[in-house]
């Protein structure tokens, strides 16, 4: 008979209704046998007593149902944000305050490279909390002159390069008339290149290659410790291009025998025909392994709010911008519904604005009339201007939601002064609305747009704080055993995962996160501070301090 | 490859306008001129099958030396990897996204050494044009679209009677004051007025149909010009051009290239022995040739 593991704990949070705390766990073969006290599950006859965590809060391995394994990848580059930051390694980069510190960091590193031809990429630079001084070209050749330096803005849409990157791409002339290239007063680049298709013909000389969102083979392995460090056990990948190339990669490196969690990565809708799509993303289902779980689809329907480029209803932009931009045309968007509920795919939609939302609303009505198929759980992503009659709406047709609790604290002083103003601000993220209409919801970081961590992502659906402090929305707060529920179960459950993880009950996969407190206990204030041990994963336990 | 940049035209407008249709009723017209058409769609290459010699990754080639390829979100690197090919193309179209903003896409093309923007052409779907207009999720972006077009094209134009037909010119004179407008019929319009003059403008041919739309004269002032003003006239003044193409002597010495593509206009240096001589071409309902005779002449 397979070895049978009971662990001990200090207490365990199953999220199991019929036995919500236990005291012990048993796992077999990965799984696990039961939860309850040690004499009950002595009744499964021989096993080992493991006491490693006696002490440690047991709780669900988290799921983190939004982030994109490039934040792997972008962790061998400069961390130039203005919050302190954990990377793979658990050393925690503090943020940089200032222009000077961002210099001052960049030219550590590239005293570091040997190579004088090597570039220099660093990322998640926010000019928003630097009073927007905007970094220059002159500024980077201090850095260095020889090698090409680009750094990317916490918004993925800023980049900013120095002469010898723009001279590489051709750009370092006078006469050019781009609404995306600023001048400055000699007429030449300011180095500043603003929105995609100008950064495109640039990022490859500064270490920012074309498929941005994919990530390599020491990125996906990055990525996994990240997950050990924050309690994550099955994490989305949610706009993956899935190349045969990356698809065998991620097969691999997800099979060696200690890699840490379950991905899931969602097969980004752009580059196929409709009907090739959802064959293909069938076909990919076909691959799935117990770590790398495939067969869904994500589509991206607008922008994002803070860069202007969402799409909001009447009265738009608190500060006047124009609408933002469709990514997918209506006509599009309903053939690939249809498509997808016709062949039992999933189809996960990135909804910024209000208006996309409601074109994703009105478009999945009726794909389901013609294809009617019970729990489909199609789901809105970011979904972050909702009203509550759109949460009615999705509650009627079955969606799903995972709002962008991380943005409460990152950009909603932003979003109140600036881009949606104070009533809509308030609104933002509607978890409490979610929950209260009965549509299952989880809540995400978009990592690496910001860190990955669900009990921070937690916090800030508990407290809705703003980097400034206030509390935005304090009627959309929800409890912390909502939040804890979100970021496990809730989370699974817009996966069609929620029989496999999410609680710890028997038969699902022995997926713990392993923390030092109890969160159900902590001041609510203080559930992003919870120090996270490691994890549990399919049976096997990763100390974050081991990684 | 040769010192001449590259020309590109970007061909934009709404799902439904019969972007398709039109590129390949170019490929089948191109009139010996080498294209490369670069699609950004949803990766089906929407050539007819006629048409295709052979297939390959993403890429298709056509009887006459044309190719077709999608470009997913690279747009840079597969026109570089276009003017690489040998032969080389001698014109690259892109056939924008239904949803995507064309002027932006002939912008990023300024960008990139070795090519020469050409023009926008907005395809409008004329009889659901105006409805299309305010729908609430689409009627800003088609909006924009028409914005940004320097020429715009009324499709299946036969499905609207004369006085529709006008009432849309109307709407799209005012809603789009800079485009020059023509109507089309399952996207078979003139070569030259999508993709500009070849280096024959007078042998080549609008073929069938167009043929009668068209008017074309051809400007020689006996004495050299202000380049740039005739230019700017020629695009912007109430002559009916839509197009043109021609080498003229400048008032500051040397010969110029010029280049109009509805309210588009373009003067570069040309080389000294290029024979004098300015293609226009415009629809003929509306094209006033003796006044752009007038105009050359005291330019
Ligand atoms: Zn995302």
């Amino acid at each position: 008979m397979p070895a049978t593991t009971i662990y001990s704990a200090q207490k365990i949070i199953t999220m199991n209704p019929s036995r919500p705390v236990a005291t012990h766990v048993a796992v077999r073969d990965g799984r696990i046998l039961g939860a309850g006290t040690l004499e009950e599950l002595e009744t499964w006859g021989d096993y080992t007593l493991d006491d490693r965590f006696k002490d440690k809060i047991l709780m669900p391995g988290m799921v983190e149902g939004h982030a994109h394994t490039m934040e792997g990848t972008l962790w061998r580059n400069v961390y130039l944000g203005y919050f302190d930051r954990m990377d793979p390694d658990g050393k925690v980069w503090s943020g940089v305050k200032t222009i000077e510190a961002v210099l001052e960091r960049l030219k550590e590193a590239e005293a570091q490279i040997t190579d004088p031809e090597a570039p220099l990429p660093g990322w998640q630079l926010d000019p928003i909390y630097l009073n927007n001084v905007r970094v220059t070209r002159q500024q980077l050749d201090s850095v260095s002159s020889t090698r090409p330096i680009g750094i990317m803005h916490a918004s993925g849409h800023i980049l900013n390069v120095n002469t010898k990157a723009l001279e590489l791409a051709g750009l370092m002339k006078t006469g050019l008339n781009h609404p995306g290239i600023p001048l400055g007063p000699d007429g030449y680049p300011t180095g500043e290149l603003k929105g995609p298709e100008v950064m495109t013909p640039v990022g490859p000389h500064v270490g920012y290659e074309r498929a941005l969102t994919d990530c390599d083979e020491q990125g996906l392995r990055d990525f996994g410790k990240l997950c050990v460090r924050t309690g994550v056990t099955t994490i989305t990948d949610l706009a993956a291009r899935l190349t045969d190339d990356s698809v065998s990669m991620m097969l691999r490196v997800t099979g060696e025998k200690t890699y840490p969690a379950c991905v899931v990565p969602l097969r980004f809708f752009l580059g196929l025909a409709p009907k090739d799509l959802v064959a293909e993303v069938v076909r990919l289902k076909g691959m799935s392994t117990e770590r790398l779980s495939l067969g869904r689809i994500k589509v991206v329907a607008d922008g994002s709010i803070q860069g202007f480029s969402a799409r909001l209803r009447w009265p738009g932009y608190h500060n006047g911008a124009e609408n933002g931009l469709w990514y997918v045309a209506p006509e599009q968007l309903s053939e690939i519904y249809h498509l997808a509920l016709e062949a039992g795919v999933q189809v996960h939609t990135h909804t910024n604005g209000d208006q996309a939302t409601e074109l994703a609303i009105d478009t999945l009505g009726p794909a389901l009339l013609k294809h009617p198929r019970r729990d489909h759980r199609f789901t809105l992503q970011h979904c972050q201007l909702a009203d509550a009659a759109q949460f009615r709406r999705m509650k009627e047709l079955g969606m799903c939601v995972n709002l962008f609790a991380n943005h409460h604290f990152y950009w909603g002083d932003e979003h109140y002064k600036l881009t949606v103003g104070p009533d809509r601000a308030t609104r933002m993220n509607a978890c409490r609305t979610a929950l209260d209409t009965g549509v299952p919801m989880a809540i995400h970081s978009d990592a690496p747009v910001t860190p990955l961590g669900p009990l921070f992502t937690a916090w800030g659906a508990v407290t809705r704080r703003t980097a400034s402090g206030r509390v935005q929305g304090e009627e959309e707060r929800i409890t912390v055993a909502e939040a804890l529920w979100a970021v496990t179960l809730g989370a699974a459950y817009t996966l069609h995962m929620d029989g496999e993880v999410g609680s710890i009950e028997t038969g699902k996969r022995a997926d713990f996160a392993v923390l030092e407190q109890d969160p159900t206990e902590v001041e609510p204030e203080a559930l992003k501070d919870i120090p996270v041990w490691g994890t549990v994963q399919g049976g096997r336990v990763f100390a974050a301090a081991d990684l | 490859m040769t010192g001449e940049p590259l020309p590109v035209t970007v061909i934009g407008g709404y799902l439904g306008a019969g972007k398709t249709t039109m590129v390949n009723h170019l490929l089948r017209n191109a009139g010996g001129r080498r294209l490369a058409v670069l699609v950004n769609e949803f990766g089906e290459l929407p050539i007819d099958e006629d048409l295709i010699e052979a297939e390959g990754d993403n890429l298709i080639s056509i009887a006459g030396g044309c190719v077709c390829c999608s470009f997913g979100s690279d747009l840079t690197a597969a026109l570089i990897q276009m003017a690489q090919m040998d032969p080389r193309p001698d014109h690259v179209v892109i056939e924008s996204s239904g949803v995507a903003i064309p002027g932006a896409i002939l912008l990023t093309v300024s960008l990139i050494d070795g090519f020469r923007p050409d023009g926008t052409v907005v395809l409008a779907d004329a009889p659901q044009l105006r409805r299309a207009a305010v729908d609430p999720y689409i009627g800003d972006t088609i909006l924009r679209q028409l914005r940004d077009a320097n020429i715009v094209l009324m499709n299946k134009s036969d499905l609207l009677g004369e006085t529709e037909l006008e009432a849309l010119d109307l709407w799209l004179a005012d809603t789009a004051p800079q485009a020059a407008r023509i109507p089309s019929i399952r996207g078979a319009v003139a070569i030259e007025a999508v993709l500009g003059l070849g280096a024959e403008p007078l042998a080549s041919s609008a073929g069938g149909h167009a043929d009668k739309l068209f008017d074309s004269i051809v400007l020689r002032p006996a004495a050299p010009v202000d380049c740039e003003a005739l230019a700017a006239r020629i695009a912007e003044g109430p002559y009916g051009v839509v197009r043109a193409k021609g080498y003229l002597r400048d008032r500051q010495g040397g010969v110029r290239l010029i280049h109009v593509a509805g309210n588009r206009w373009e003067v570069t240096p040309g080389p000294d022995d290029a024979r004098p001589g300015l293609v226009c071409i415009g629809l003929r309902e509306g094209f006033d040739g003796s006044a752009l005779v007038a105009l050359a002449d005291s330019a």
